[in-house]
């Protein structure tokens, strides 16, 4: 068979998306290749050909610090843990909202409860500064009351600081999450409830043994998903929460890379280490792909 | 069995009801903190506002930097959501044409970029090479085309019947034409939800402005929510100059006024936040289905 001969009427279009495929290489094609600077000794404004090859010293250079290193990876993986810990939450959630059987009632607490998760992460350290602070709300009717003399410092115990996160991700999210749970339970066959009933079964039973099953399917496969993204805790919350009296606890990578990068202005350094935390991501993804085709026999990607 | 039907019911509705108040209350305490009488309030509020006074409001209004930074971050939000909902559109527009070179290599090469991201080092050097810091351009540009809404975009320009933009095209119409007469005001449902993620990303974000924007004029609400929060020093010798100009009586404290730039910046999503949910959940629904 001949090649397809290209249509003269494609002509145009090609011309029009070009701006796109441009855009496109600029912005997301030209960083990867500043991945390239992990392995010279990057000094701003200096032509590659006037720095200095220091192959894979920065990627080895982590191992030297090794003590600011495990403190980094130690908060990064402890959060992530306890943030997955929380995941069957939402699935809770949705479970129990199903049950409530008036219709605005319902509407009411799916409204007030993702509100939350469209705020950013400045606004609800400002909220949780008004509530949670020496002089916030809490510490204010705890000292009314006589129950405390002194204030007590939430935001700044480093004991309690994961535990703090980990909640105030619960609250930002709950809501938000469990949407996609509620819709799930929407999609399962009504005849399955309705077999359950002929059966017998009461309403824990329906919720055992037709629901949880129904959702676990989602449910593995947004935590495999989550898994991959274990080094990947992102910048904004912790940002916005940090404190000095708690910076060693709440220093994750993401936090760290910033700080090492931006702050520090050691480039070579914080690129090579999120060069470490781009394949171990891909590692863990394609580790949590391979289980899920072994365990339930389907693909993620 | 009836009883323990309703005892369950009863239950299940109070942790409902308990939940909703924790997602509430630090919104409504911080409104209601906002317009309380700074002293009275200081000795602590938890369900009325104690005292009725503006001069939160007014003291903010004083400081130039909270209505430059409105202004920016409004910008932003406007300029930056057209930008993005245009380009996403038609470049998902584009891919959906039959004639197109290269289609798929093009697609391809734009969604792979969803599956990759270089980090935020890279990322900061090339702002700095393209001499976008302390640009105003800076906000809205770089995030004109997202590979997610493209997809979301062009899912459902396919489920647009084909005869409609064939009939244009025989009467003549050019692919700009077509465009703007039949594509934009056909996908009006996706736009809106894309659009309202888009401005909600673009109200919320201030990375790229800690980063790269210095420039006092440039600066947006979010950071300067950020700045007042952690600066407690500043404000208190704020309220004390006012003092010794022998001003009002009634001062806001440094508190007072971080609780009130708080509800400046949240005051805008929770106003069109009703309006808008309808579309946040469909962007969600549409996202699962295509993930």
């Amino acid at each position: 068979m001949k090649k397809k001969k290209l249509d003269r009427r494609g002509l145009y279009p090609f011309l029009l998306s070009l701006p796109f495929v441009i855009f496109v290489f600029i912005f997301s094609y030209v960083p990867l290749a500043g991945w390239a600077y992990a392995f010279f000794d990057y000094k701003p404004g200096l032509d590659f050909s006037r720095m200095d090859f220091v192959g894979f010293k920065y990627f080895t250079y982590m191992f030297q610090t090794w003590n600011q290193t495990k403190m980094v990876l130690t908060n990064t993986l402890v959060l992530s843990f306890l943030g997955l810990l929380c995941s069957p939450l939402p699935v809770l959630f949705a479970i129990m909202l199903t049950e409530v059987k008036s219709k605005w009632f319902k509407k009411i607490v799916q409204t007030t409860t993702t509100l939350p998760n469209f705020i950013s992460w400045i606004i609800v350290y400002g909220l949780a500064f008004a509530i949670f602070s020496a002089e916030g709300m809490v510490n204010t009717v705890l000292r009314n009351i006589g129950i405390i003399k002194e204030s007590l410092d939430i935001l700044g115990d480093p004991d309690k600081l994961w535990i703090l996160m980990t909640l105030l991700g619960i609250w930002k999210s709950l809501g938000w999450n469990a949407i996609i749970y509620l819709a799930a339970i929407a999609g399962i066959d009504q005849e399955l409830y309705d077999a359950a009933s002929v059966d017998g079964a009461n309403r824990w039973q329906k919720i055992r043994h037709v629901t949880i099953p129904q959702l676990s399917a989602t449910y593995f496969v947004l935590l495999l998903l989550s898994i991959s993204n274990l080094l990947s805790n992102g910048i904004d919350q912790y940002f916005a929460f940090q404190n000095p009296l708690v910076a060693d606890k709440i220093r994750v990578l993401d936090l760290y890379i910033y700080q090492m990068g931006v702050l520090g202005r050691q480039y070579s350094f914080s690129i090579a280490m999120g060069i470490w935390k781009t394949v171990i991501g891909i590692i863990l993804l394609m580790s949590a792909n391979q289980l899920s085709k072994k365990v339930r026999g389907v693909s993620l990607i | 069995m009836k009883n323990r039907h309703l005892l369950f019911r009863c239950i299940n509705g109070l942790i409902f009801l308990i939940l909703m108040l924790i997602c509430i209350y630090p919104f409504y305490y911080v409104f209601i903190y906002s317009f309380s009488d700074p002293g009275q309030a200081a000795r602590g509020i938890t369900f009325w506002p104690r005292g009725f006074s503006l001069i939160n409001y007014k003291t903010l209004f004083k400081l130039n930097d909270i209505g430059n930074a409105f202004l920016i971050s409004t910008l932003r939000t406007i300029l930056g959501t057209v930008i993005t909902v245009i380009c996403c559109t038609f470049f998902a527009y584009l891919m959906t044409n039959r004639y197109i070179w290269g289609k798929k290599i093009i697609y391809r090469f734009v969604i792979f970029t969803m599956y990759i991201s270089a980090g935020i080092i890279p990322w900061y050097l090339l702002m700095g090479r393209l001499h976008l810091q302390n640009s105003f351009l800076l906000y809205i540009i770089p995030t004109a085309l997202s590979a997610y809404y493209v997809i979301l975009i062009k899912t459902y320009l396919e489920s647009l019947p084909e005869s409609l933009i064939e009939a244009a095209e025989v009467e003549g119409a050019g692919l700009i034409k077509i465009f703007c007469q039949i594509i934009l005001p056909l996908s009006k449902p996706i736009l809106a939800t894309i659009a309202v993620f888009s401005a909600v990303g673009q109200w919320n974000s201030y990375f790229d402005n800690l980063m790269l924007v210095t420039n006092p004029k440039l600066q947006t609400l979010q950071l300067i929510l950020y700045n007042y929060l952690n600066q407690a020093q500043v404000l208190a010798t704020m309220s004390q100059r006012d003092l010794s100009r022998g001003a009002a009586v009634q001062l806001a404290t440094p508190r007072s006024i971080q609780v009130t730039i708080t509800i400046i910046t949240t005051l805008p999503i929770m106003l069109v936040y009703p309006f808008m949910q309808k579309y946040f959940v469909k962007g969600i629904m549409i996202g699962a289905v295509k993930g």
